[in-house]
């Protein structure tokens, strides 16, 4: 029996019995209860099984700093969270907690094989033994190690919980409500500031919930905590946020937090989210983040029963429970003997206090002796026995020379250390502020910052009550000042009981001066001062190259407790001075986060916004096959019963090239570009000239990038004098109005010419075929059809239906064609009416599948198909658009570059396989001859290929080196299954005349 | 040729059932006006509104509001029935000035997000401070919620305007019911 329950104190409700189990076994403990103090008043010693020997652990801490007792918490199949430290899962009814890395059991676990044959498993045994053979590793030693060296499952059932994420901004964000944070809170909140306070335990107070004697403003501590939460809560400033862990700082005071919202309650709502990712943009940051106690390193120190004195103190004064009876301390602070004191109190024995110091401590040493404990000075540990739990401590004594003699042995059941007390600078360093080394108190402390933010308290290495409430009021109304608001730090009247908690390096002395085995540093990573010797000897002498090879203070735990220690023990190993070591960086995030708050909301239909167009219900109704280009659904094709892909495309092929089909062309890019210098502009932005298009007629144009390459195309028509209508791809118009933008706040901003997106404002219907204007004809008004009037990339305005629309006769079928541009909100009556009017003439709704083979047909390209960013204008056929006369366009420099017109270039070509029913694969290569083996010369690839249903055969387009000019020529297309010849033709396959296009 | 009206406007529905505190506003004439100062001044006087000078501002007067949306940029909202008159009037104030003047009814759709809730709504996804102090009645400005651009007009403490275009209306929508769950039945 070791931990044990006292009849009275603590914060916990002793009329709430709450039963859980721990690997199987129910216990039961207090609402208010962690898993770790419930267990522990429960007499269980041992938690987990260390990460690399295995070694039976226990309790080291009361906080998120805990390195040992990880655990595994299962609601379900689909959740269940591994890794959750012990001390920060609340129990509540029906709580599944299992220990982790251990086979069969905690108290047996085979793999503690590794424990014996730790002599073999030195600091980079990992890399120094698994290296070969190479291909092993990724197969066969990866997985075995991480599966022996495991922190816990992840679950393989999709997540059913519901993450939420939220923005908030204040003045003044406190992280930390200790006294420190509480002070800081209370006075920016006098000033009228907003203010943010968050802290991750499940209620605010920090070292307040185990105060047990101070006295604030006349007030015990328990009850000013309480006074104080309450005038907070009232504050409409003022948002207090508990189980809120700041886990990274990022840049301009934008603060990351994991709000844990239901995850502690036995039956969550299931409305709440599991848990909520806030991030805070904060005008000032007041960091009152605490410090965490250093454990002692001496051999022995894991084992379980051995831990730090401000955790028994917190079991003790907020959970009521005893972590032993016969309780030995060793310390290098003052601190600790106030721990034995209140443990005394409450009815432990204290064995002995072991104080490591050779200098100090005499203060406290006579308020112990006073009350009856033993207390040996300038004492070492030697060891520690005990299987499954600590049953005894051998002591030394470290002689006037610094020898070291063996001492008395003493029978106990717990252990408590403390090193002295850490600041936390964890988030400081994150906001990239320099850490600077503090002679006096011996540790890191904030120095030059980097955002709007300042430590107070404990975390810049202050203590006392009275001292860190005085601090934490001063940043409180500094930061508030700062944020704009005025107000006066808030003075406390402080009594309480002053035992520091400076202390000492963490290693004690050992006979010889040599690490003895099993004094562990890091205890979550299974690092020891002989690893640490081993990576010194072994030539590693900054402290970064050391972490990395003895994995000291790396993963989750990020070296809460152990990095001054390791830090010290280096130091002392290499002979040079600490703050020449340096100090590792300390990673986001603080303790470990899930997923899901990053994932948030962006799960199933909200995983990206889905586009529809304004005929999309239409579509659906008629069988629309869609397909995704970027965020928009597009109809791909519309097949009849029994139809396949192939089939229906084939059809509505057919339909365009004999009668008439109907596209929605909605998703087309469209740009208004208006001004008196909008031809000027588009001249400089296109390769094509602008300047001499008429009014009501429409060219197609080519935007390049300054690097001469194909960016985007479109038909542009002019509405007006100072007005076009330009079109781009689909996905290019966002990129293709930006770059507009881009030129023209940054180029050319004396140009009169302004750019508005119109892409939604207008549902595009396209209607293509030799009976395209007989469909329209009589739904159109206010406009003249006819060839003369209204001839190929002719434009006009009219009205359809009576709607007011924008008509354009241009074709990407090569047929006569029309491209129908109408107010969105009438896009579904008028393709309804369309469609109506086109039946007699057997009118085929085709979507972008039949829309890609019939332009292949008349080899028109599709950027980002037929061009890959390397593609110029004349490689792709279309030298013809570039205005010869310009004096400048976006891209025209860089096609002067001799490369750009340099003999070589792969050029467009259409292709034609020698078996007609063959189709090509897109993306396939092409080479000169047959029978060639790798590596081959390659000489360009397929870029589109599709059965023509027109010509009855295959056809394709290609890049192909030097392609214009093998016209004629057979190439071969080397597939698994064999050579595929193919005739280099012209692209355009059908109505090479363009006949049909006039009609 | 008159103006003969037989295509009616159709719309996809989406607003989910069960969000009291959203509303569609009806379909609206939408003038996007870039140009100079002088433009501006030009503007107001056809509009009848005088245009807001201080930036992210909106100013309103009977069913047409002008939104600040930057130095050279108002969005002009009016009632449905009045744009053919509207532009006619504006392109006769503007005719001599080098101006923009494009018509956006279409491009998107209007909600109002409203209710106590309403702020806490649009501050799960939307960075932007939108506390009453830093977010003020009459404020107006372009933002992004999620994964989705709008345009938030605060109409009065608990109710917002929001412009959307049109495509992303639904997603916007949706993710605002989703996040709703959690505090509004």
């Amino acid at each position: 029996m070791s931990g044990r329950r006292i009849d009275s104190g603590g914060r916990i409700d002793r009329t709430r019995e709450v039963t859980f189990t721990f690997d199987g076994q129910r216990y039961t403990g207090f609402a208010g209860d962690t898993l770790a103090s419930a267990l522990l008043a429960n007499g269980v010693r041992v938690f987990g099984r260390s990460f690399k020997y295995h070694r039976p652990r226990g309790l080291l801490a009361a906080g998120s700093e805990e390195p040992n007792a990880l655990v595994t918490v299962l609601r379900d199949a689909a959740r269940r969270t591994p890794n959750l430290r012990a001390t920060q899962v609340e129990i509540h009814d029906g709580l599944v907690a299992e220990s982790q890395n251990r086979w069969p059991s905690l108290s047996f676990d085979l793999q503690g094989i590794n424990d014996l044959l730790s002599p073999l498993l030195p600091a980079g045994f990992y890399y120094k033994t698994f290296m070969w053979p190479r291909k092993a590793w990724h197969r066969l030693y990866e997985p075995a190690i991480r599966d022996a060296a495991g922190l816990g499952r992840a679950p393989t059932a999709a997540d059913p919980d519901r993450y939420a994420q939220r923005y908030a901004h204040c003045d003044v964000l406190v992280i930390g409500a200790g006294p420190t944070g509480l002070a800081a809170t209370l006075s920016a909140a006098a000033s009228g500031a907003r203010v943010i306070l968050v802290d991750e335990q499940a209620e605010p107070g920090g070292s307040l919930l185990d105060e047990p004697t101070a006295v604030i403003d006349g007030q015990s501590a328990e009850q000013w905590l309480a006074t104080t939460l309450g005038r907070l809560a009232r504050l409409p400033n003022v948002t207090v946020l508990a189980r809120t862990t700041a886990f990274g700082y990022f840049p301009h005071n934008m603060i990351g937090l994991c709000e844990r919202v239901s995850e502690h309650l036995a039956t969550p709502d299931p409305r709440l989210p599991r848990e909520r990712l806030w991030q805070v943009r904060a005008r000032e940051v007041v960091l009152a983040t605490g410090a965490i106690e250093r454990p002692l390193v001496f051999p022995g120190n894991d084992r379980p029963g051995v831990m730090l004195a401000s955790a028994a103190r917190t079991y003790l004064n907020r959970y009521g429970v005893r972590v032993g009876e016969r309780i030995a301390v060793v310390t290098g602070c003052d601190a600790a003997y106030a721990t034995a004191l209140q443990l005394q109190a409450a009815g432990a024995g204290i064995v002995v206090i072991a104080d490591v110091r050779t200098t100090g401590g005499r203060a406290a040493g006579a308020a112990a002796r006073a009350v009856g404990i033993e207390v040996i000075e300038r004492a070492t540990v030697l060891g520690t026995e005990g299987t499954l739990g600590v049953r005894s401590l051998r002591l030394g004594t470290v002689t006037a020379d610094g020898g070291v003699t063996a001492g008395p042995t003493i029978s106990c059941d717990a252990v408590l250390m403390s090193g002295g007390y850490t600041p936390s600078v964890h988030l400081f360093s994150q906001s990239r502020g320099k850490v600077a080394w503090d002679e006096a108190t011996q540790s890191f402390l904030p120095g030059a910052g980097a955002e709007a933010e300042r430590s107070a308290g404990a975390c810049r290495g202050l203590e006392g009550l009275a001292a860190v409430m005085a601090d934490g009021a001063a940043a409180g109304s500094a930061a508030a000042h700062a944020a704009g608001h005025t107000g006066s730090a808030i003075e406390f009247r402080v009594q309480a009981d002053e035992f520091s908690g400076r202390g000492v390096p963490g290693t004690l002395a050992q006979p010889g001066g040599k690490p003895r085995p099993k004094a562990f540093v890091d205890f979550q990573n299974d690092v020891t001062t002989q690893d640490l010797s081993l990576a010194a000897r072994e030539g590693f002498q900054s402290i970064e190259h050391i972490k990395r090879y003895t994995t000291t203070g790396m993963a989750t735990d990020q070296g809460k407790t152990s990095n001054l220690n390791a830090l010290a023990f280096v130091s002392g190993d290499l002979a040079r001075p600490l703050p020449q070591i340096g100090l590792t960086t300390f990673r986001m995030p603080y303790t470990p986060t899930t997923f899901g708050i990053f994932a948030g909301y962006e799960r199933g239909d909200l995983f990206d916004p889905v586009r529809t167009t304004p005929t999309h219900d239409w579509a659906s109704r008629h069988g629309a096959v869609f397909e995704d280009v970027g965020m928009w659904k597009r109809a791909r094709y519309f097949p009849r019963k029994g139809e396949d892909m192939d089939a229906a495309v084939a059809r509505e092929c057919r339909a365009v090239r004999t009668s008439c089909g109907m596209f929605d062309a909605s998703t087309l890019g469209k740009i208004e570009v208006v001004g008196a210098d909008a031809a000027e502009f588009l001249s400089r932005m296109y390769v094509n000239n602008f300047a001499n298009l008429a009014v009501g007629r429409t060219r197609y144009g080519i935007q390049l990038r300054d690097d001469g390459f194909v960016y985007d195309d479109g038909v542009i028509g002019r509405v007006a004098q100072d007005r076009f209508h330009v079109t781009t791809t689909t996905g290019g118009a966002p990129r293709v109005l930006a770059l507009m933008e881009d030129y023209l706040q940054t180029e050319w901003a004396d140009l009169r010419v302004w750019l508005t997106s119109t892409t939604e404002q207008w549902a595009v219907i396209a209607v293509q075929g030799p009976r395209a204007r007989d469909v329209i004809a009589d739904l159109v008004t206010g406009a003249d059809l006819s060839a003369a009037t209204l001839p190929h990339l002719g434009m006009t305005d009219g009205f359809i239906c009576g709607v007011p629309m924008r008509l354009f006769r241009v074709s990407f079928t090569g047929e006569l064609g029309f491209e129908i541009n109408v107010p969105s909100d009438y896009g579904q009556s008028v393709w309804e009416a369309v469609y109506a009017a086109g039946e007699r003439y057997g009118i085929t709704p085709y979507g972008t599948e039949t829309m890609h083979v019939l332009r292949a047909e008349k080899g028109y390209i599709i950027v980002g198909q037929e061009t890959d960013g390397t593609v110029t204008p004349d490689d792709a056929g279309l030298g013809w658009a570039i205005g010869k006369n310009k004096p400048d366009f976006v891209g025209k420099r860089s096609l002067s570059r001799p490369a750009l017109a340099a003999a070589g270039r792969k050029q467009l070509v259409g292709l034609l396989t020698a078996d007609p029913a063959v189709v090509l694969e897109e993306g396939a290569q092409l080479v000169a001859s047959r029978g060639q083996r790798p590596p081959m010369q390659l000489l360009g690839h397929v870029t589109s290929s599709y059965h023509s249903a027109v010509l009855g055969r295959s056809i394709a387009l290609a890049l192909v080196a030097d392609g214009r000019a093998r016209a004629g020529q057979t190439l071969y297309v080397p597939m698994p299954s064999g050579e595929i010849a193919v005739q280099v033709t012209s692209p355009v396959f059908y109505d090479p005349e363009g006949a049909r296009l006039h009609g | 040729m008159a103006e003969t009206l037989t295509a009616s406007l159709v719309r996809r529905p989406f607003v989910a059932a069960g969000t009291p505190w959203l509303r569609v506003l009806p379909p609206a004439t939408r003038l996007n006006l870039r140009g100079d100062a002088q433009v501006q001044a030009a503007a107001a006087r056809a509009f009848g509104v005088s245009l807001s000078t201080v930036a992210c501002r909106a100013v309103s007067h009977v069913g047409r509001a002008a939104l600040w949306l930057g130095p050279d940029e108002q969005l002009l909202l009016a009632p449905t029935g009045e744009g053919h008159v509207l532009a006619t009037s504006l392109d006769a104030e503007l005719a001599a000035l080098p101006h923009s003047l494009v018509d956006i009814s279409h491009r998107q759709v209007g909600l109002e997000v409203h209710g106590p809730y309403a702020a806490w709504l649009l501050q799960a996804q939307c960075p932007l401070d939108l506390d009453l102090t830093a977010f003020p009645v009459e404020m107006c400005t372009r933002s992004v919620f999620a994964k989705t651009e709008l345009i938030l007009w605060r109409r009065a403490a608990d109710v917002f305007h929001v412009e959307i275009a049109r495509s992303f209306a639904a997603y916007f929508t949706g993710l605002l019911a989703e996040i709703a769950k959690e505090r509004i039945s």
